[in-house]
């Protein structure tokens, strides 16, 4: 029995994801193998040989893999399936296309965003945007899992010492063009990694508002995250949504500002450690989940906060 | 162009749902239903294409019990021509769902399968790349805007880190994410007009497909509570509380 972990990666860094991923991994089987698709990803080899408990890389290196295109990914994860128990991803947008079209090639009922791992063949996942869990055992006798990196810690980076061995590319599916990606940077932390997640919903009532956010968002070292709603009226891009089907957030601190709390949202961020809600509508769902609730104008509310924070001697980063 | 448009029928997204008694799954009886969010943004999104003069016809397929057929009547109603019904009960994995579709995409042979990304009750998001998998179809996934070109889509898709754009050749496989566009309402004449389109009916048994259940559902439980939090009464003594008591700033 062993595992085969599709890594995730921009061709020069592994996705820190990946390493929540390995981990997981590791429950199902310590035999856990890496495929790395790419190109000219060297130092994403090398990085993933140090990941403490892989146990080998195959690096299949081609042009065509520049960009992460499934039709072309999913061949070569076929060619490398037949020794393999389980095949995992990330349960991000990244795995979540590229696994099904792995299974079904296998015939293989996929088992989606497992948040815990039973046994080798059973999983915790949640259904119904997180208001059940479900215990599921697959009986295939090749398993398909995405799984959700926030609910796994990370495998540390370092330790590792894996053989890297080359793989062989397959051919190049022509009826799928990749055109670009608009990836958005930012200084700030990642949304899915970051200890503290601030948040803005419709309440903000304009995109220019959203630096009432920012501002307590830089004070705090924080990511910024928003409400289907509010991406949906263009205050910010999509990027930033949390919640059902968006990202999934589990910070130390999450601070809902102007969300009203639906369970789709919810669904997103209601694992969070501390979550503080302010919204001036006191029977909002958010205060259902909120530690820390406080009714109030967001408008006055989030100068004072900003101010109270710079009474602060210290804040943790 | 010719589109065949997937929709579930799921518990509505605004009903608080609960865990049966005995952990054996949801519980469904009187619970209101309605068509699976992003499955609405899939009809709506081929209505508009065939307005704009690109697609010829638009047929509506689900695939469930009795019941499910008012999901494809409310695609009608909005603007589909015809209506299949696949019969089939119980759960029925997106693994047997993209068979059926296959089946019936070997039938119709549509230019486009349009679906939603993921649907609000399993919360799988697989039958779309799954069909296109078994079709060796191109795939253009969580799509929140398409353009029509001569014999390909310019799709763009939203993922982690922004926005990404493909090209797909015709025939593919769109999974729709709810920011493709604002569905409309049907309108009373409309439905009423809709009851009178065709609906084909068949099962899965018909088509050859196997839908029994590859995954054992062990149990189904609610999730653990949160503890009951405190209103605050002003911003100071939120601070103080996030500082002194949960020290997580």
């Amino acid at each position: 029995m062993s595992v085969l972990l599709i890594a995730e990666h921009n061709n020069k860094e592994l996705k820190p994801f990946t390493l929540n991923v390995i981990n997981a991994a590791k429950q199902i089987d310590e035999d856990t193998h890496v495929l790395l698709i790419g190109h000219n990803a060297d130092s994403v080899a090398k990085q993933i040989s140090e990941v403490s408990g892989v146990k080998k890389i195959i690096h299949v290196d081609n042009a065509i893999y520049e960009n992460y295109v499934a039709e072309n990914f999913v061949p070569v994860i076929l060619k490398n399936a037949e020794s393999y128990t389980h095949i995992v991803s990330a349960a991000n947008t990244f795995g979540k296309n590229l696994m099904p079209r792995v299974a079904a090639n296998l015939d293989t009922s996929q088992i989606s965003d497992i948040i815990k791992v039973i046994s080798n063949d059973t999983f915790l996942r949640p259904i119904y945007a997180g208001n059940a869990f479900a215990t599921v055992k697959s009986n295939d006798p090749k398993k398909c899992i995405t799984v959700r990196p926030t609910s796994f810690d990370p495998a540390p980076s370092t330790g590792g010492s894996a053989e890297i061995v080359k793989g062989e590319a397959s051919e190049e599916y022509s009826l799928t063009k990749f055109i670009k990606k608009e990836e958005i940077k930012s200084d700030r932390p990642e949304l899915g990694t970051a200890r503290i997640v601030i948040s803005g919903g419709r309440g903000l009532q304009s995109g220019e508002n959203f630096k009432l956010i920012t501002a307590v968002a830089d004070k705090l070292n924080a990511a910024i995250g928003a409400s289907r709603a509010a991406v949906d009226a263009g205050y910010i891009t999509n990027d930033h949504q949390v919640g059902q089907t968006g990202k999934v957030v589990v910070p130390d601190l999450y601070i809902a500002v102007g969300i009203s709390g639906a369970i789709q949202h919810l669904a997103g961020m209601k694992e969070s450690k501390v979550i503080v809600a302010i919204n001036k509508d006191g029977e909002a769902p958010i205060f259902s989940v909120a530690d820390y609730g406080l009714e109030a104008d967001l408008f006055e509310a989030l100068p004072q906060f900003l101010e109270e924070l710079n009474k602060l001697n210290t804040i943790q980063k | 162009m010719k589109i065949l448009v997937a929709v579930k029928r799921v518990i509505d997204y605004n009903v608080q749902i609960r865990v049966k008694d005995d952990n054996s799954g949801i519980v469904t009886e009187n619970v209101k239903m309605s068509t699976n969010p992003p499955d609405d943004n899939a009809i709506e999104e081929a209505v508009k294409i065939k307005e704009a003069g690109k697609a010829t016809e638009i047929v509506a397929i689900t695939i469930g019990d009795d019941k499910a057929q008012e999901t494809v009547r409310k695609a009608l109603a909005v603007g589909a021509d015809r209506g299949i019904h696949v019969k089939a009960d119980g759960i029925i994995e997106p693994l047997a769902v993209s068979k059926i579709l296959k089946a019936v995409v070997e039938k119709e042979k549509p230019d486009l399968v349009f679906m939603g990304k993921q649907a609000i009750d399993d919360d799988c998001n697989q039958t779309g790349q799954m069909l296109a998998a078994l079709l060796n179809w191109p795939q253009a996934t969580f799509a929140s805007k398409i353009e029509i070109k001569d014999k390909s889509l310019e799709v763009t898709r939203e993922v982690d880190e922004g926005l990404e754009t493909i090209e797909v050749n015709v025939p593919a496989i769109v999974t729709c994410d709810l920011r493709l566009n604002e569905p409309r309402y049907a309108s009373l004449p409309n439905i009423m007009k809709a009851k009178k389109k065709p609906l084909d009916q068949m099962s899965a048994t018909d088509l050859g497909i196997d839908t029994k259940p590859r995954i054992e559902q062990i149990k189904v439980e609610e999730p653990p509570k949160r503890k009951a939090g405190i209103k605050v009464a002003n911003v100071a003594e939120l601070v103080n509380k996030l500082k002194n008591e949960a020290k997580v700033i």
